[in-house]
């Protein structure tokens, strides 16, 4: 009797932005983590490669999504994260929740999480413990 | 201050926030519908429409560039990806193709899921674009995929609906059905820098022909030649669809489709279709609510297991449905 359930209670989705900062290569890992929180039931904006963390901001904004997705492979995590998380602040969205894939070097990984990064995945990482752990941070 | 008026002051995270609001039907986001709806009226809603990668996201693109450049107007964009039918999430990628537009704070673009049903999908967008109307953007551009009736109900609410189709894909027109090109007002061949453009041109002239048989108008090397029938005179208020190609990816032929724009607006205002228009869709509005408030109420009288009982009754062929609505209805079993 799916009729007779409410449409908002039925639909709150959890928002999330998928961004390739950077000006690295190809965004296939992205994708992968895309379709993996889509088919958890996620709506997913998926914006392509070459973000600036001013473009990734503004449409984080506009979308008002509750998570972003930064993949990154160029090592220059260390730059643009922060530069993100900031941005994201000045815009009145700190409750926004970030999370890094890519390659990031062990010794990054402390700062990352300083800086209010909630979770940080390599290229072997599960897509189900992206999703519980993104779907843990939201809902609190 | 509320957010409805952190919106008229122009909040763009307040804005963003009631957009969901709205988008999920909170209370709050009707509460803010109501103080809104007097600021409503003003902006020129144009529908993009057609088959999936006809090019419909760069061309929204161009056309917000367009009208930044030239006409310094503000324009809001709400873009409409379907939701998986399987986990009832969605991969949103319309912003992918609309990157020239960041950093222009005079645009505002919002991706939404389909979601679950037909008519929740042309309410939540009326919602959206009632939301953006308010806040004081001049146009706003809806894209949705033109696969179905869902679609069909979404470009209905715009003024001025455009068919995207392009060359190429396949079995030619295969992909636009004749129910598509009836909403049409302009019909754009999309990436006219590829082989085929004649044949599509043609296929939609010769389908357009049946769609609208009295009066043809389309552009013939860049001139706009109208071709009558005898009936025409009595139907002269009439407007007939141009076929216009455009090239999204470099931006050929977007200032004669923005100028088409232009001149179905000024068709509809002058013509009186734009307040036939707007009364349609308002009737229609109107109607949605009124559906929803009664299958509310009715959801809140009937209790749940009565009503199993009930359809229970229908599936064992003891109660025909019809029956069952009265007795539903009646509220009580007899
Ligand atoms: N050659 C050529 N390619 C184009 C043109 N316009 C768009 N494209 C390409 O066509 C592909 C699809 O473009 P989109 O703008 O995403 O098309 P869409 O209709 O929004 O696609 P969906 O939203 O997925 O249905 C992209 O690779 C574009 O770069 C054009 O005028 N010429
Ligand atoms: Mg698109």
């Amino acid at each position: 009797m799916a009729e007779r359930k409410k449409r908002s209670e039925a639909d709150r989705k959890i928002r999330v932005l998928v961004a390739k900062p950077g000006l690295d290569g190809h965004d296939r890992g992205a994708k992968v983590v895309a379709r993996a929180l889509r088919d958890a039931g996620m709506e997913v904006i998926y914006t392509g490669l070459r973000q600036t963390p001013e473009m990734i901001a503004e449409a984080a904004l506009q979308e008002d999504v509750d998570v972003v997705g930064l993949s990154v492979l160029s090592g220059a995590h260390m730059a643009l994260t922060p530069r993100v998380l900031e941005l994201l602040k000045a815009n009145g969205q700190s409750h926004v929740k970030v999370f890094v894939g890519g390659i990031v070097p062990d010794e990054d990984l402390g700062h990352l999480k300083e800086m209010g990064v909630a979770g940080i995945y390599g290229p072997g990482a599960s897509t189900e413990d992206i999703v519980r752990e993104i779907k843990l941070a939201v809902t609190g | 201050m509320t957010l409805t008026q952190a919106i008229l002051k122009g909040d763009r995270l307040a804005l963003a926030r009631l957009l969901s609001h709205v988008e999920n039907d909170s209370p709050q986001g009707r509460a803010a519908l109501i103080e809104l709806y007097p600021h409503t009226g003003r902006a020129h809603m144009i529908g993009v429409t057609g088959a999936p990668g006809t090019g419909k996201s760069s061309l929204v693109n161009q056309l917000a560039l367009h009208y930044r450049r030239t006409e310094g107007k503000r324009i809001a964009i709400v873009a409409v990806d379907p939701s998986s039918p399987f986990s009832g999430g969605a991969v949103l990628g319309d912003r992918v193709r609309m990157r020239d537009l960041s950093g222009d704070s005079g645009v505002f673009i919002r991706s939404m899921a389909s979601r679950g049903s037909l008519g929740g999908l042309a309410q939540s967008t009326a919602g959206l674009a009632q939301v953006f109307d308010a806040a004081g953007f001049d146009k706003i551009l809806i894209e949705t995929v033109g696969a179905g009736q869902g679609e069909v109900e979404v470009a209905r609410l715009a003024h001025t609906t455009l068919v995207v189709e392009a060359p190429g894909l396949g079995d030619d027109i295969q992909a636009i059905k004749a129910g598509i090109l009836e909403i049409a007002d302009i019909l754009v061949v999309n990436k006219a820098d590829r082989p085929g453009v004649e044949n599509t041109e043609k296929a939609l002239r010769s389908m357009l022909e049946l769609a609208h048989p009295v009066q043809r108008t389309f552009m013939h090397h860049g001139l706009a030649m109208s071709v009558s029938s005898p009936k025409e005179d009595t139907l002269e208020n009439m407007w007939t669809p141009p076929i216009l190609r455009t090239v999204a990816l470099d931006g050929q032929g977007i200032p004669e489709l923005a100028g088409w724009i232009a001149r179905h607006e000024t068709h509809l205002r002058q013509s009186g279709d734009w307040m036939v228009r707007e009364r349609a869709r308002l009737e229609v509005e109107l109607e949605t609510l009124v559906r929803e408030e009664l299958m509310g109420r009715f959801r809140e009288e009937i209790p749940d297991n009565r009503y199993e009982e009930i359809l229970e009754r229908v599936v064992q062929k003891n109660l025909s449905p019809w029956e069952a609505v009265r007795i539903l209805m009646n509220g009580r079993l007899n």
